[in-house]
Order: C-alpha cells, then sequence, then structure tokens
C-alpha cells in the first residue's frame, strides 16, 4: 500500500476482494464451511479468513476430505495448523464411505480415490447441513473453472449446471437457496499460481515440506514421476527410482505427480513457477488427463 | 501471528496495479485471436494450454491455430464454437497484472456480457476494419458506456485485409466517433491492428507509419486509472460486526467491510445511516494491526468512539456529504431473468449488505441497444435493458451509478426461484 497516493498494489486488491467474498458468506448463510485440503490454496485461505474475522473466531469449521491415501507430510501438517488457529476441524473419510458401502473402491494399477471423494463430501455436506463451502479453486487453473462464478451454485444432488449459472454483476453474491441445496464459494477465483505463491512469501506463510525440492522414490507413468507409495501397484516396466523432485500441486497420491526440481526455498519456488511454461494441473495431474472435458463432467457431478 | 513461521521477511510484491478488462465480440471479430495474441506474445500461454489447442484444431479440421479453443471453456461452447459464458484471463507484465473478462458478443448473452462488464476499468471492442462499424460494435459501445466502463478502446482488426489502409481505418473512427458523442463515455482511443499477424497488439506495426499511437498492449499498460477511484465521498458499507466472545478482547467491537469510496482515518467524523447518528472513527485495523487510513477498495474493520447500535447493512459515511436514504428509485436495468419482468411485480433487492424488498411501479421504456431508440413496452425480456422505477420496502443508502459503481448498483432477486434476474444502475433516488 502507498499511503501518499492510496493505492493498492493487485495482490492487495486480490486480497481485499477474497476477504470481501468471506464476509458476505458468513453473513448470509447459516453453516458455512471451509474446506481444506492441505495444499497452498487452503492455506491462503486459511490466511484470509483469519484477516476476515480475527480478533474473533472463524464462524465456520474446517472440513478435509480425508481419502486415507494423503502424504504423511500433510496430515501432519494440517494438524498442527488447526491447533495453531485454534479452530475446529471435521474429517469426512473417503475410508468410513468405503466400509459404509457408499462407494466402491476402484481396482487394478490405476485404482484412486480421487473420484470416490466426492460422494464423501456430499454426504458430509448433508449430514451436518452445510449451505456454504469454501474451496481454494482457481479460475487460471482450468478450462471449466475459468466460467465459474465466484458462488457457484449446486442443487440437492451437489451437481453444477454450467448453463444456469446466476449472472454475478459487481461484486453482489445471490445468496439465496433451497433446502438441501449448497453454493460452493472460491475466493480465489482471480488468483494465479503465481500470486499465491507471492502472497505466502508476502505472508511468511508455512507449507507442507512436499512443496519444496526433497528426495524420493519414484516411478514414471503416462509421462508423470509418482511417488512410489502403499497405494499405488506398480505395471509391469515400471522401475522406481530416487530423484529430487517437489510437488506443484497437493492431492491424492495416486493421482498427483511430482516435478523434478531443485527449488528449495520460496524465492526459488515463485521462479521455478514464474519461468515454467505449463499448467500446475497439467504438469500433475493425472484427473485431469482422461478426456478434453474431464474437469468439467467431474464439476457437474458435485466435485470440488 | 498464527500461522506464520518460516519466512516472515519476505519481501513485499512491488506495487504493480491491477487492470480489469473486458472484451467483448464473436470469433469472427477476432477477439478470440487477439486474446490469444495478447496472451502468446507476452508468453502467457502454457505449452500444455497451446498442444491441447493444436491437437484440438487439427481434430476438428480447423486448418489454423484455434486460438479460440483456449477461452472456449465449456463442452457446448466448444461444440457450437461460440462464447456463451464469461471465461476469465489472467496475464502480467512488468508494469501490471492483468484481467480479461471474455464475454461473449451475440445479443443473446448480453446478461453475461453485462457480468463481465460491470467491474472492468477499461473495455476492448473490436471492429472488423473489412465490415467497418456493426449492429454489434454500437451494441458493445453503448453497453460499455451503460456500465460506465472509464476507458474504452476500439480496435479496428484485420488491417492486413484492408492493404493496412489509413482511409478505412479513418472511416471507422469518423462513425464511431459519432456515435460515441451519442452515449456517455469520456475517454476512447482508436488503434488498427492485426491480431493474426500481430500488428499493434504486443509489437508496433511496421506496416502502418501513418499510425502516431502506441500498440494495444502499450496503451494497456499505461492508461491512467487510479483517477477513476472517488475519494472525496466516504461510503463504507457495513458487512458483518466481529464481536470476540473472549475475555481479551471483550470490549472490541469493530465493524467489517470493504470500502466503496473515500478515505477513512482514525479520528474522522463520520454519520451511520440509515439511523444518521454521529459518532468519531476510533481506530481501523485489519488483521489485529492498527492501520492509519483506509481507501478503496481495502477490506478492513473499523471501530467507532461511542457504543451505536450498528449492524449489516448499514452505512458508515462522511456527515457533509451523505447517500441518498432511498425509497423510490429509478435505475437502467438489465433484464437477467428467463421470465419477463412486469410491472407490480415483487423482487428482492440486493444493495451493498442490504437486501430490501422492491416492487417494479413503472417501466419507463426499453432501450434498443442498436439505434438507442426509447421503446414503450408492457415488459423487459431476457437480455433487454430498460429504465424502470422501484419502491422499496425499507431504505437503501445509494447515489447515482455515475458517480459510484458500488453505491450505485443493484441486483434483482426473484423470491421464488432465487434467480438474479435483474441488474440495475442508479439514475435518481429520493426519499419520499
Amino acid at each position: 500500500m502507498n499511503s501518499l497516493h492510496y493505492e493498492l498494489s493487485y495482490l492487495e486488491a486480490l486480497e481485499a476482494e477474497s476477504i470481501h467474498i468471506f464476509r458476505e458468506v458468513a453473513a448470509e448463510f447459516e453453516r458455512p464451511v471451509l474446506l481444506f485440503s492441505g495444499g497452498k490454496d487452503s492455506l491462503v485461505l486459511l490466511r484470509l479468513a483469519e484477516k476476515a474475522f480475527r480478533p474473533a473466531g472463524f464462524p465456520f469449521p474446517i472440513m478435509h476430505v480425508d481419502t486415507g491415501h494423503n502424504f504423511p507430510e500433510v496430515i501432519d501438517f494440517r494438524d498442527r495448523l488447526i491447533e495453531q488457529l485454534g479452530e475446529r476441524l471435521i474429517v469426512a473419510s473417503v475410508q468410513d464411505s468405503i466400509d459404509a458401502g457408499r462407494v466402491k473402491e476402484e481396482t487394478g494399477p490405476r485404482a484412486s480415490r480421487n473420484r470416490l471423494q466426492t460422494v464423501t463430501l456430499l454426504d458430509a455436506i448433508a449430514e451436518h447441513g452445510f449451505d456454504a463451502a469454501f474451496g481454494g479453486a482457481r479460475r487460471d487453473e482450468e478450462r471449466a473453472r475459468a466460467k465459474e462464478r465466484v458462488f457457484s451454485f449446486r442443487d440437492d444432488f451437489g451437481q453444477w449446471d454450467p448453463k444456469r449459472q446466476r449472472p454475478e454483476p459487481w461484486n453482489l453474491y445471490n445468496a439465496r437457496i433451497r433446502k438441501g441445496e449448497h453454493v460452493r464459494v472460491f475466493p480465489l477465483s482471480n488468483w494465479t499460481e503465481l500470486d499465491v505463491w507471492q502472497y505466502i512469501g508476502n505472508e511468511g506463510l508455512e507449507v507442507p515440506s512436499i512443496y519444496f525440492s526433497h528426495t524420493r522414490e519414484v516411478f514414471e507413468r503416462d509421462g508423470m514421476l509418482y511417488a512410489l507409495n502403499p497405494y499405488i501397484q506398480l505395471i509391469d516396466g515400471e522401475e522406481p527410482f530416487a530423484a529430487s523432485v517437489r510437488y506443484r500441486t497437493v492431492g491424492d497420491m495416486t493421482c498427483t505427480g511430482a516435478v523434478r526440481s531443485r527449488a528449495a526455498t520460496l524465492e526459488e519456488v515463485v521462479g521455478e513457477i514464474a519461468a515454467s511454461r505449463i499448467t500446475e494441473r497439467g504438469e500433475t495431474r493425472a484427473d485431469d488427463r482422461v478426456t478434453e472435458a474431464a474437469m468439467e463432467d467431474r464439476k457437474r457431478e458435485g466435485y470440488f | 501471528m498464527p500461522g506464520a513461521a518460516s519466512n516472515g521477511h519476505a519481501k513485499r510484491s512491488r506495487p504493480s496495479e491491477l487492470l480489469r478488462i473486458a472484451t467483448a465480440g464473436s470469433v469472427d471479430d477476432g477477439k478470440s485471436t487477439l486474446i490469444g495474441r495478447l496472451l502468446y506474445d507476452s508468453k502467457q500461454i502454457f505449452t500444455d494450454q497451446l498442444e491441447h489447442v493444436v491437437a484440438t484444431s487439427e481434430r476438428r479440421g480447423d486448418g489454423y491455430l484455434n486460438l479460440a479453443l483456449l477461452t472456449d471453456g465449456l463442452r457446448a461452447e466448444r461444440e457450437q464454437g461460440i462464447t456463451i459464458d464469461v471465461a476469465y484471463r489472467y496475464f502480467q507484465t512488468q508494469r501490471r497484472k492483468f484481467i480479461i473478462a471474455d464475454t461473449p458478443g451475440h445479443e443473446q448473452y448480453t446478461r453475461n456480457m453485462v457480468t463481465g462488464a460491470s467491474t472492468a476499468d477499461l473495455s476492448v471492442v473490436l471492429v472488423d476494419a473489412r465490415k467497418g462499424v456493426s449492429e454489434q460494435t454500437r451494441r458493445h459501445a453503448f453497453i460499455a458506456s451503460l456500465l460506465r466502463i472509464p476507458h474504452l478502446v476500439v480496435c479496428v482488426n484485420k488491417m492486413d485485409l484492408v492493404d493496412y489502409d489509413e482511409a478505412v481505418f479513418e472511416r471507422i473512427v469518423d462513425e464511431l466517433t459519432d456515435w460515441a458523442a451519442r452515449l456517455d463515455i469520456w475517454d476512447i482511443t482508436f488503434i488498427p491492428i492485426s491480431a493474426l499477424h500481430g500488428d499493434n497488439v504486443v509489437e508496433r506495426s511496421t506496416n502502418m507509419d501513418w499510425y502516431g499511437g502506441p500498440p494495444l498492449l502499450y496503451h494497456l499498460e499505461h492508461v491512467v486509472i487510479a483517477t477513476d477511484r472517488n475519494l472525496v465521498d466516504v461510503r463504507f458499507p457495513v458487512q458483518w460486526v466481529i464481536r470476540p466472545m473472549d475475555d481479551q478482547h471483550h470490549d472490541y467491537r469493530g465493524y467489517a467491510g470493504q470500502v466503496a469510496a473515500g478515505v477513512l482515518c482514525a479520528g474522522d467524523e463520520v454519520a451511520v445511516l440509515p439511523s444518521g447518528m454521529k459518532t468519531r472513527i476510533a481506530a481501523i485495523d485489519t488483521y489485529g494491526r492498527d492501520i492509519e487510513a483506509a481507501f478503496p477498495t481495502m477490506s478492513v474493520t473499523v471501530r467507532l468512539a461511542d457504543e451505536l447500535d450498528v449492524s449489516r447493512g448499514d452505512m458508515i459515511v462522511n456527515p457533509d456529504d451523505p447517500p441518498v436514504p432511498a425509497r423510490e428509485i429509478e435505475a437502467m436495468v438489465c433484464w437477467m431473468g428467463s421470465e419477463p419482468m412486469s410491472i407490480g411485480r415483487r423482487y428482492l433487492l440486493k444493495h451493498t449488505s442490504r437486501t430490501v424488498r422492491a416492487v417494479i411501479n413503472e417501466l419507463e421504456y426499453r432501450v434498443d441497444v442498436n439505434t438507442l431508440e426509447h421503446i414503450e413496452t408492457p415488459e423487459l425480456t431476457l437480455n433487454e435493458i430498460g429504465r424502470i422505477h422501484l419502491r422499496l420496502s425499507a431504505p437503501v443508502m445509494v447515489d447515482r451509478y455515475r458517480r459510484n459503481r458500488t453505491i450505485g448498483s443493484f441486483i434483482l432477486i426473484d423470491e421464488t426461484s432465487n434467480d438474479t434476474v435483474g441488474a440495475g444502475m442508479v439514475v435518481h433516488a429520493s426519499s419520499s
């Protein structure tokens, strides 16, 4: 901020817009929840929530949809962070959904729980009666997301209908829904991956260690590097090897790829992303590679 | 500072401004090509996105690199080859960060164009040099002026197809300048370009020596937007009251919101509307730290010197120059509902952080967006724009839209369907 000219930097402008969104949701919904993945975007969401509501507590709980296939570093990090914040955490478990017969585990070497978590998420939203759920999605991530509103309306099946989006002029958000419906809210809609990292740097936020370069046993599949882990079977010909890698996104171990990197500090990560010629989802997410409209299709079903 | 640890002394970002751009047009104008060119020449297209465009162009048999595929994100859009909904694109240069709201140009998607244009600082309208000023060009210019986008840039595209002829360019400039004189446009800039070949987009064209102005990107980087903001009227709509329950902050009561206009400082005398009670600003804080001044568009928390009854929907203002606590509003409205707007119907009206009931008393006229004619009509249908009179169940604190886009705008919500059915801009307001 330049106090002489009363001008905001673009990151300050984005921050102010996001805080405004948080407060609108708190004021207009009865039972909001903040969806937390442990990834960088959800860490920024938590800092923005602090800026929106401190010195009071958050007027909503935090919920993690736990696939059971997370990176252990991320779960440790989550628990430490929530304790520091002094806020309430709800864990919705995909394993519980499997045990209850709500979903069926995929089998084979390419099995993933990524798709199953939609059911766990929708069940948890119904169980707790949540009417709004904050998510960390950004419009720069993917083509379908580039079209999504800040307040993304979901019907009572949790579905997104791209043709029935509510117009969203100015910063006037329509929060009216019927019982059983809910709204996904994306305060980071206008942020890019680089903005997120620069904000993390400015704010001095701690992030899970897997975002920084480390040596890990990996194997290559479909041109991506995956961590050797108990939840994924190797296919003939796949040979594990040690590599210096880091993660650009944090998701399920079964579908999140690592990138070769020596970026060990925040400054180096920012430099690497600024120079990168590949999007984060294109480089690291197998779930978007299924079809041309993979994300649009999953969003229609109620995905994050 | 909870949550912070490893890197508390990281450098602040360079103060680089944010410019929000709205573009309107269809594939035919080369709008998507222009956006693709801006992103491509400023090196903001990622290789996996480009590979996708190459592969899809080949599969569809487009016969050229179809950069529209970069922005048309929905299955239906790619199938039909048109832009249906607003897509947002991001790029940055050394000087500025840009958000492009890429909006559909067809008349049947006017409501989506209004959504994308409502927050824009600058509008880019494309004209095909071969075809000259079209109905669509005039409509886009009208919507830009209706929404009071402060800066309009007309790109006369496909100059390569008219031999880079200055006379063609000048003819279009003259014609649109005449049209713009009938509209409310303060700042209009014309740039002759070829999006396909990159003339005057990022680099200055060597094919048009007769053009003395800057290329498009230079203009986007340098157009002055700081003075577009209103720093005089203090307008702070209260969004949320912060009252911590712990002992440490027992007496803390903060009014949280985003500054819509003016500069707020500790010690300033203010009035709280609609009650009209006067007090002083005791302190302004953000995230536990007191700050000296708050200005647009900061999100802050204001504490007042006296204990007043202040809640969401109230507005903190400067007492010398308050907005009108309006019960009757005349407004231009863009209709966004699939059911027509009819006289006598009730809707919810959301204005800043306040929602009241409203009844449509009168529909003065509909604007023919292509000719600017005023047409008498009994109802407004989807995508039509008209002037209406509203009566409200409780006052809302409004300024005219031309004075303040945040304090002068509202949406109408259908209470039965819960849909957002109208976007309104206040022309006149009265308290009776």
